[in-house]
């Protein structure tokens, strides 16, 4: 209880940096305020009324002195802005090479599916030293994701994947809140993360350390090949680009060329779209002939669907998973 | 002889004209109308403050000890909507701006008298949804309404609270409008924009901002309904609607509302200073262009409530900028107002300690706000304590200081007596010490990451917790205390005479309480604002007692 923290644990890879960001803004404003604070309470009583203090030639208006205190706030401020807008880029867009994880937030629960098929509920299981990628939707309200040890919060989101990212620098366990206000009990909606070493994390993963909340399913990948055949998706998207609709191979990650000129990046929540509203964004030089899956796949399954689209790299051609017909 | 009768002996006022309840519901005169209002917000106030304590008493232990979830999310949402539509928005303008814009360009009444009685109506009846709905049971939405939850799944009284709201924007907007025409068509002769108190500058500058923007809210708020009842896709995506789309509608109207909410304190904080001072406001043309400044800039940075909403990260990067800009007329009026201290004759009356401490209050809820702007860190503090600390820096601290304030400095005025002063300054230093013991730990919560509107909470933030209620505590003993002693001053206090602080301002030459036509001759402004002298001040400081009594009338 005396143990008196005023930053919370550091245990993400920026989570230093987010720091230094705010002491920085800290010392500025110490730097900012103090001044005033002092000037206030020294006029205050040199000048109160009755003091001896010379009053005679108050300055009126100093137009070089509100150019200086204009320019200065600007100067520093821009400066922050640069800083602050760095780092948030590094925080909001993923590497490459990440461990993808699914997160589903509902009322009131957060459930988790890892690509090799486990399952759990408001907890985590990550390797540390690896860049987590968190693919994360929401089955009714607004959620957000927020571990304050790792210093990230995003909001998660119905009808689309919004993505974060992190990488455990320490093992251990840290809070998962929802803070994005989402009815009766949002403050249950607690989770936590357990952040440990890469071997320890293979033992759990391989189920011999696993917690009484995870369940075994199927690797999304399989499930999601399985899956594809039996929607028929196959039938139009061939591997060789032949069929009605574009080809997927290699497609995640690549620039796509739509119909309206624009060009987009098929990341994840590309690909959810144009499974559940297929006539939004159509890849230019197809038709728009292909039905909605809406309400035909369950969010798990688009999960499955998603990993699999993923999976599928331009070089090595999985052809088992996805055989031409004619 | 009748001409014998001194015209003092018995003085028609705003006030003993009739004492009739008619002649109050019926007035038109912006005097009355503003101490209608007076009445109506200072309940709202309470109401809302009692939540407040209700929030505060429940947050001391990390278990749901004295309510349970659903009557927590129920009492912070209606805190919120009440503090923000019922009592900050409409506090300074409709109280304050009614009464004194046009006594301070010499005019005789507002430029639509009728249709400012009609917003106080239009206010209440408003109100009167509001009120339905809380003792029906309430609405747990939080103020903000997000959709889907506030259109699908809350089980409360959202459309009820929300047709409240809606009806309440006419009343803004029939406020500011009479603001705008009147501070354009009824200045005395002489009083040119450049020699209007910065007052006047801060109040119209908000009635642009209210003009502007609350039609949005109203639109953004009957698509909610609309969706809401009629399941009309708009926000919900399993209708095929955007739920990010409500929050850019919602912030459009809300971010320029706390600039409606700031800048008329701005506005009694130039007053203040300046007659406490006994100087002229230094930068008097930075200060007044920095209020439109705000409500320029003030509606291009919506998007930074919504860093980790999925917006665009380019987005969110041109909105940081643009808050980091609009900090910079605050900052500018900050400056200003310490340097008008300089030389200056300074006495530490009531009003002139409210307006310090909104000063420094400000000062660090602007600040705080550049940590805000700041896209890395908001990731982190984004709707955490870190959050609620610093916009009630801003409200509370900044904005109801500056009200309270800015209530003593013209009670005398309004009421026609003096307050007792040993017990204003008290309650002005309860309240700077409740505040800042109340609301400092919560930005340390924040960072450490305690979630806003949770009711339980890890043990780890108990001990700030119970820290921000004792303050709580003090600061509510704080606001009550005013209320008693004004009500107090009311019968027993001093009287005033016409210019008890010896202020410029055409307001200061009239009787207090003034006559129900203002003044008898429509004053002619023959200089700029603020012609103090701290030297004069000086001169007579051995004389105030007896001046005060020179000045005085015989009741």
């Amino acid at each position: 209880m005396w143990d008196f923290p005023l930053f919370p644990e550091q245990a993400s890879s920026f989570a230093g940096a987010v720091d230094l960001l705010f002491s920085a803004l800290t010392a500025l404003s110490l730097l900012v305020s103090i001044p005033i604070v002092f000037l206030i309470f020294y006029f205050a009583i040199k000048y109160r009324r009755g003091s001896n203090a010379d009053r005679s030639n108050p300055p009126g208006t100093d137009v070089r002195l509100e150019v200086i205190w204009i320019l200065f706030p600007f100067l520093l401020g821009t400066g922050i802005f640069v800083w602050a807008a760095f780092l948030y880029f590094h925080i909001m867009r993923p590497p490459d090479h990440t461990l993808d994880i699914y997160v589903i937030g509902r009322q009131w629960m957060w459930q988790i599916q890892h690509p090799e098929g486990q399952r759990e509920i408001n907890e985590i299981h990550v390797p540390t030293g690896r860049p987590v990628k968190l693919i994360m939707t929401s089955q009714d309200v607004i959620h957000s994701f927020y571990v304050p040890a790792f210093r990230v919060k995003m909001d998660v989101l119905p009808g689309r994947f919004t993505t974060a990212w992190f990488e455990a620098t320490r093992a251990g366990e840290y809070r998962l809140f929802c803070t994005e206000y989402c009815g009766t009990d949002h403050a249950d909606m607690m989770g936590r993360v357990i952040a440990m070493e890469p071997a320890q994390y293979q033992e759990w993963l391989s189920g011999r350390a696993t917690g009484a909340l995870t369940e075994f399913g199927e690797p999304l990948t399989a499930a999601g090949a399985q899956l594809f055949e039996r929607l028929g998706c196959d039938s139009c998207h061939q591997p060789d680009g032949s069929g009605r609709g574009p080809s997927l191979l290699g497609l995640f990650g690549s620039q796509v060329q739509l119909e309206s000129g624009e060009v987009v990046t098929a990341d994840e929540d590309y690909l959810r779209e144009s499974i559940l509203q297929p006539q939004a964004k159509i890849v230019a030089g197809f038709e728009p002939i292909m039905p909605s899956y809406e309400g035909q796949v369950s969010e798990e399954q688009l999960q499955q669907l998603v990993a699999y689209i993923k999976s599928l790299d331009g070089e090595a051609q999985d052809e088992g998973d996805q055989e031409p017909r004619e | 002889m009748a001409t014998a009768i001194p015209a003092n002996r018995f003085r028609e006022d705003y006030l003993n004209v009739s004492y009739t309840a008619r002649s109050w519901l019926l007035t038109t005169d912006h005097k009355r109308i503003g101490v209608l209002y007076l009445i109506a917000i200072t309940l709202f106030f309470f109401i809302g403050g009692a939540f407040a304590t209700l929030l505060r008493l429940e947050l001391v232990t990390p278990d749901a000890d004295i309510v349970q979830a659903d009557t927590y999310n129920r009492l912070f949402t209606m805190h919120g909507v009440i503090m923000v539509w019922f009592f900050l928005i409409p506090s300074i303008p409709t109280v304050l701006g009614n009464f004194l814009v046009p006594l301070m360009i010499g005019a005789r009444d507002m430029a639509f008298p009728r249709l400012n009685l009609a917003s106080w109506y239009v206010f209440m009846f408003g109100g009167l949804f509001t009120f339905l709905a809380m003792v029906m049971g309430g609405v747990d939405t939080g103020w903000t309404f997000y959709p889907p939850y506030s259109s699908q799944s809350s089980q409360s009284y959202v459309i009820l609270t929300v047709v409240g709201i809606f009806i309440v924007g006419f009343s803004s907007i029939f406020t500011a409008l009479n603001i705008i025409v009147t501070v354009h068509r009824l200045r005395a002769p002489g009083l040119t924009w450049f020699r209007l108190p910065l007052f006047i500058w801060s109040n119209y500058a908000t009635s642009i901002i209210i003009v502007l923007a609350t039609p949005v809210l109203a639109m953004t708020l009957a698509l909610l309904g609309v969706e809401r009842i009629f399941r009309v896709g708009i926000f919900d995506p399993a209708l095929g609607g955007d739920p990010v789309l409500f929050q850019h509608l919602f912030w459009f109207y809300s971010h320029p509302a706390v600039y409606i909410m700031i800048l008329p304190g701005m506005g009694v904080v130039s007053e203040v200073v300046a007659c406490f001072a006994r100087r002229r406001i230094f930068g008097y043309k930075f200060v007044a262009l920095a209020s439109l400044g705000i409500a320029v800039i003030g509606f291009l940075v919506w998007g930074h409530h919504m860093f980790v909403a999925g917006q665009s990260i380019y987005a969110s990067m041109t909105f940081s900028i643009l808050s980091f800009l609009v900090a910079i007329p605050s900052a500018i009026k900050v400056f200003n107002w310490t340097a008008t201290l300089y030389k200056g004759s300074i006495s530490l009356d009531t009003p002139m300690l409210y307006i310090l401490g909104f000063i420094g209050l400000f000062t660090i809820g602007g600040l705080t706000g550049l940590f805000l702007a700041s896209l890395a860190v908001d990731v982190h503090v984004h709707d955490t304590y870190f959050v609620i600390a610093h916009f009630h820096y801003i409200m509370v601290g900044g904005m109801v200081m500056a009200y309270i304030g800015g209530i003593h400095y013209w009670w005398p005025k309004m009421s026609g007596r003096l307050y007792p002063e040993w017990w204003g300054r008290v309650s002005a230093l309860i309240i700077f010490l409740g505040f800042n013991l109340t609301f400092f730990p919560q930005f340390v919560l924040g960072y450490l990451g305690m979630p806003r509107r949770y009711h339980v909470y890890p043990p780890e933030y108990q001990v700030l917790n119970v820290m921000s209620t004792a303050g709580a505590s003090i600061l509510a003993v704080g606001y009550v205390l005013p209320m008693f002693y004004l009500i107090w001053s009311l019968r027993y206090g001093k009287i005033a005479g016409p210019n008890p602080w010896r202020a410029t301002g055409l307001e200061w030459q009239t009787a207090s309480p003034p006559p129900p036509e203002n003044f008898e001759e429509i004053p002619v402004v023959t200089e700029e604002a603020y012609a103090y002298s701290p030297e004069a001040a000086e001169a007579r400081v051995d004389f105030d007692a007896e001046d005060y009594e020179a000045s005085r009338l015989e009741d």
